[in-house]
C-alpha cells in the first residue's frame, strides 16, 4: 500500500522571544533581532499514513498535535526533515478555516475554495452541497464575522470536506457542533474513507479516535512515543502517560473529552496561590478546565490519594447537588475545604469529569497534581486528623 | 522564471483575492466605491488651492499639445503617484493584515501583496479612464498614446510589486517597518515633480563655493523618470525617452527579482511571526 503521507524526521523550532515588542530601536541598539529561545515543538518525528486509512494523533495539551498539522499542511515549515503528502490536501485546524470578518459565506465559500485550488466553475458545481451541508442557507448571504462559532466551524468543514482533497486534516473540531451536525460530519467521514481517501485527525475525544482510527500516533513533548494500532497507541497513552490505573482503563477508553481537565490550583484563605499546605490549613482546590462545547450537568469530581495509594476520600459536585451549565470556553470550578485534615506527607488529586448520567466518562486524569502536607495543629497519627479538640 | 509560473498557476486565487480585496474595501462605508474618486479629488483641489492659486507655480506649456492648465499637470502625475503610495503602504501591511489566512491556510502568501496591489491596480486604471476623459474634453488626444500608457502602467505595477515583496516580509519581523516607510512617502512625494515642473530645480546647486550637480542627483530617482513619462504621454503628447523609460524598467524588474528573493528568506516562518 502507498503512503498518502510521509513525515520523515521532522524537526519544528518556534522562537520564544523575551520581549515580544520587536522595535528595530530595540535590535539596533543590540546590534542583533530581538534575543529568542529555542523551542522544540517537534523533535525528530517520523511515521507514514498509508493510502485510504484514518489516522489519529494524541497527546497531552502543547504536545506539539497542532503543530504537526500545521507542518503537513505546509503552514509551518519543518526546521528539518520533510513531509511528502501525495494529492490534494485540505485541513480544517483549530478555530475552522480562514474567513474573512467583513465578506459573506458565500464570498468566503468562493475563497477558501480558490485558496485550496478550486476554479470559479467547479466551486459553482459544489456550492450548493456546501451550503446544504453546512446547514446556514438563511445566514450565507450575511457577513461571517456575525456567524456563531458553531455556524463558522460548520461552513469550514462544509468546504474542507467538499472541496475533493485526497487527505483531510482534522484538528479539534469534531466535537463542536449539535448532534444532528456531528452525526453528518461523522457520516460524511465514513464515506469519505469508502472513497478511499486518507483522513488525519487530531482528538481529545478517545472514545471517537478510537472508533474512527486504524493507527494512531501518540506525541509526548514534540517527541514520537509510539505509532501503531490505535487501541494499543491509546492504551498506551492512557496508562503511562495519563497514569491511569489500568483497573479504570475501560472507562478512560470511552472518555467523550468533551471538557478537558487542565490542572489544579491550590488557593489560601485570600485566594492568593500556595504551594505547600499544613495540616488544619483551610484550602481551595480551584479545577481549571477547557470546555470544547458546551455541557449541560456535567459532574465534576475529585479524589485524593496518599503516596503509598491509599484512597484518602473522593467527593463529587453532585453529591451536593450543584447543577452546572458549561459553556465553550475555558473555566474553573473550586472545591473549598475549610479545615484539610490530612496528616503530613504527599498527596496525589485525581480529576474526573462525567457526564450528567454518570455513565459516560467525559475526561479523567489519573495525577492531576500532587502537594506536600506539613506537620500542624493538632498533631495526628495515622492518615487523617479527626480534628477534634480534647477537654477535660 | 519559477515564481512567474506560480502566478499563472494560481491566477484563479489571485483574482479571487483581488475581488476580496476591492468587496471589502467599501464595505462598511456609506459612499462606498465613491471615496475611490473622492480622494483623489480633494487632493487635487488642495494642491491646487495652495500650489496653483497661493504659491502661483505655472504649469510649463506642453509641447506639442499647447496645454497649460495646471490642474491638468497634476492630474497627470497625481494619479501615478498615489497608486505608488498607495501600493507601497497598503503592500507592506498585506501579510499582517491577513494573518488569519496565513495561519490557517497555505497558498503562496506572495499572492497577498499582489492582489493587495491588484486591487488598487483596478482603482488606479479607473481613475486614469476619468483623467483621460478629462483630458480629451480639454483637447487632448491623447487617445493614441495609449497602448504606451498602458506599458508604462505595467512597469510601475512591477516596482510596486518589488517594493511590496521586499518591505511586506520585513514587516512581518519588524512592525517599525511600515512607520519608517510612512515617513519616507512624503520625502519621495516632495521630491517627485508632481505639485511643481522638474524646471523647478536648479541644475546646479552652489553650496560652500563648490557647484552640486542637483538636477542629475534628482532625476536618478526612477519616480521621476515615472512621472515625468506620464506627462510626456498625457500632458505634451509626445514619446518619453527611451532612456527613462529603460531606466524604470531596470528599476522594475530589478526590484521585483530582489523583492521575490527576499521574500523567499522571509516566508519560512511567517506563519508563526505574523
Ligand atoms: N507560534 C508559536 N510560538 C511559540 N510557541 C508555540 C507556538 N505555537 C505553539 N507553541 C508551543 O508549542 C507547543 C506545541 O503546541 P501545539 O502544537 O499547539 O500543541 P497541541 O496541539 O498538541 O496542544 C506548545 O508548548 C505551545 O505553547
Ligand atoms: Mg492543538
Amino acid at each position: 500500500m502507498t503512503a498518502a503521507v510521509v513525515v520523515d524526521h521532522v524537526s519544528k523550532r518556534y522562537r520564544l522571544y523575551h520581549e515580544r515588542n520587536q522595535s528595530l530601536k530595540a535590535s539596533l541598539l543590540r546590534g542583533r533581532r530581538a534575543r529568542y529561545e529555542d523551542f522544540m515543538a517537534l523533535n525528530d518525528v517520523s511515521f507514514e499514513i498509508k493510502e485510504g486509512t484514518a489516522f489519529g494523533l494524541i497527546g497531552e495539551n502543547g504536545s506539539g498535535k497542532s503543530t504537526m498539522l500545521k507542518c503537513m499542511a505546509r503552514i509551518l515549515r519543518p526546521d528539518g526533515g520533510s513531509i511528502t503528502t501525495r494529492g490534494k490536501l485540505s485541513a480544517l485546524l483549530e478555530l475552522g478555516a480562514g474567513f474573512h470578518p467583513e465578506l459573506s459565506g458565500r464570498e468566503n465559500v468562493y475563497l477558501n475554495g480558490a485558496i485550496l485550488g478550486l476554479s470559479r466553475r467547479e466551486i459553482d458545481a459544489r456550492f450548493d452541497e456546501i451550503v446544504d451541508f453546512s446547514g446556514i442557507e438563511q445566514f450565507i448571504d450575511a457577513p461571517v464575522k456575525n456567524y456563531s462559532s458553531g455556524m463558522y466551524v460548520r461552513l469550514g468543514f462544509a468546504v474542507a470536506i467538499n472541496v475533493d482533497p485526497a487527505v483531510l486534516l482534522i484538528d479539534e473540531v469534531l466535537a463542536v457542533g449539535d448532534q444532528e451536525f456531528q452525526n453528518k460530519c461523522t457520516e460524511k467521514i465514513s464515506q469519505f474513507r469508502r472513497e478511499g481517501r486518507t483522513i488525519v485527525v487530531v482528538s481529545h475525544a478517545l472514545s471517537s479516535v478510537r472508533e474512527l482510527c486504524d493507527e494512531v500516533a501518540l506525541i509526548e513533548h514534540g517527541r514520537l512515543i509510539q505509532v501503531g494500532p490505535a487501541v494499543d497507541t491509546i492504551d498506551h497513552y492512557l496508562t503511562e502517560i495519563l497514569s491511569i490505573d489500568p483497573a479504570t482503563l475501560g472507562i478512560a477508553r470511552r472518555s467523550t473529552g468533551e471538557i478537558q481537565l487542565q490542572g489544579v490550583e491550590l488557593l489560601g484563605e485570600s485566594g492568593e496561590p500556595v504551594g505547600s499546605l499544613a495540616l488544619g490549613d483551610s484550602v481551595t482546590f480551584r479545577f481549571h478546565f477547557n470546555a470544547l462545547k458546551p455541557v449541560s450537568g456535567p459532574v465534576f469530581g475529585m479524589s485524593l490519594t496518599s503516596s503509598d495509594g491509599v484512597l484518602v476520600t473522593g467527593t463529587n459536585s453532585r453529591d451536593q447537588g450543584l447543577s452546572l451549565e458549561i459553556p465553550t470556553g475555558l473555566g474553573w470550578i473550586d472545591l473549598a475545604v475549610p479545615r484539610l485534615l490530612v496528616s503530613s506527607g504527599k498527596y496525589h488529586v485525581t480529576g474526573t469529569i462525567y457526564d450528567t448520567t454518570q455513565m459516560t466518562p467525559i475526561h479523567e486524569v489519573g495525577d492531576l497534581h500532587a502537594f506536600d502536607v506539613a506537620e500542624g495543629n493538632p498533631k495526628t497519627s495515622g492518615i487523617t486528623s479527626l480534628g477534634g479538640t480534647w477537654r477535660a | 522564471m519559477n515564481q512567474l509560473r506560480e502566478y499563472y498557476e494560481r491566477r484563479e486565487l489571485l483574482s479571487n483575492l483581488v475581488l476580496r480585496e476591492l468587496r471589502s474595501r467599501y464595505k462598511r462605508s456609506a459612499l462606498g466605491w465613491t471615496w475611490s474618486l473622492l480622494n483623489p479629488l480633494s487632493s487635487v483641489l488642495i494642491y491646487w488651492v495652495v500650489f496653483g492659486v497661493f504659491l502661483k507655480v505655472k504649469a510649463p506649456i506642453g509641447d506639442p499639445s499647447g496645454q497649460g492648465n495646471f490642474v491638468l499637470f497634476l492630474l497627470c502625475a497625481l494619479i501615478p503617484w498615489n497608486f505608488f503610495s498607495n501600493g507601497v503602504t497598503q503592500s507592506i501591511e498585506s501579510l499582517v493584515v491577513n494573518a488569519g489566512l496565513i495561519r490557517k491556510v497555505y497558498f503562496p502568501r506572495e499572492l497577498l501583496v499582489a492582489s493587495t496591489i491588484g486591487g488598487l491596480l483596478v482603482t488606479f486604471m479607473i481613475e486614469l479612464g476619468v483623467v483621460v476623459v478629462i483630458l480629451l474634453i480639454a483637447g487632448n488626444m491623447v487617445l493614441p498614446w495609449l497602448p504606451i500608457v498602458v506599458l508604462l502602467v505595467i512597469l510601475q505595477t512591477l516596482l510596486v510589486l518589488g517594493i511590496g515583496l521586499l518591505l511586506s516580509g520585513a514587516n512581518v519581523y519588524f512592525r517599525d517597518v511600515r512607520h519608517f516607510v510612512n515617513l519616507l512617502i512624503p520625502m519621495l512625494f516632495y521630491s517627485t515633480p508632481v505639485v511643481y515642473p522638474i524646471s523647478y530645480v536648479p541644475v546646479n546647486w552652489q553650496v560652500a563655493g563648490r557647484s552640486i550637480p542637483l538636477r542629475s542627483i534628482y532625476e536618478m530617482n526612477p519616480l521621476v523618470q515615472l512621472v515625468g513619462a506620464y506627462r510626456a504621454l498625457l500632458y505634451d503628447l509626445t514619446f518619453p525617452s527611451i532612456g527613462s523609460l529603460a531606466y524604470i524598467a531596470v528599476w522594475s524588474i530589478g526590484l521585483v527579482v530582489i523583492g521575490q528573493f527576499v521574500f523567499n528568506r522571509l516566508d519560512h516562518r511567517l506563519a508563526e511571526e505574523v
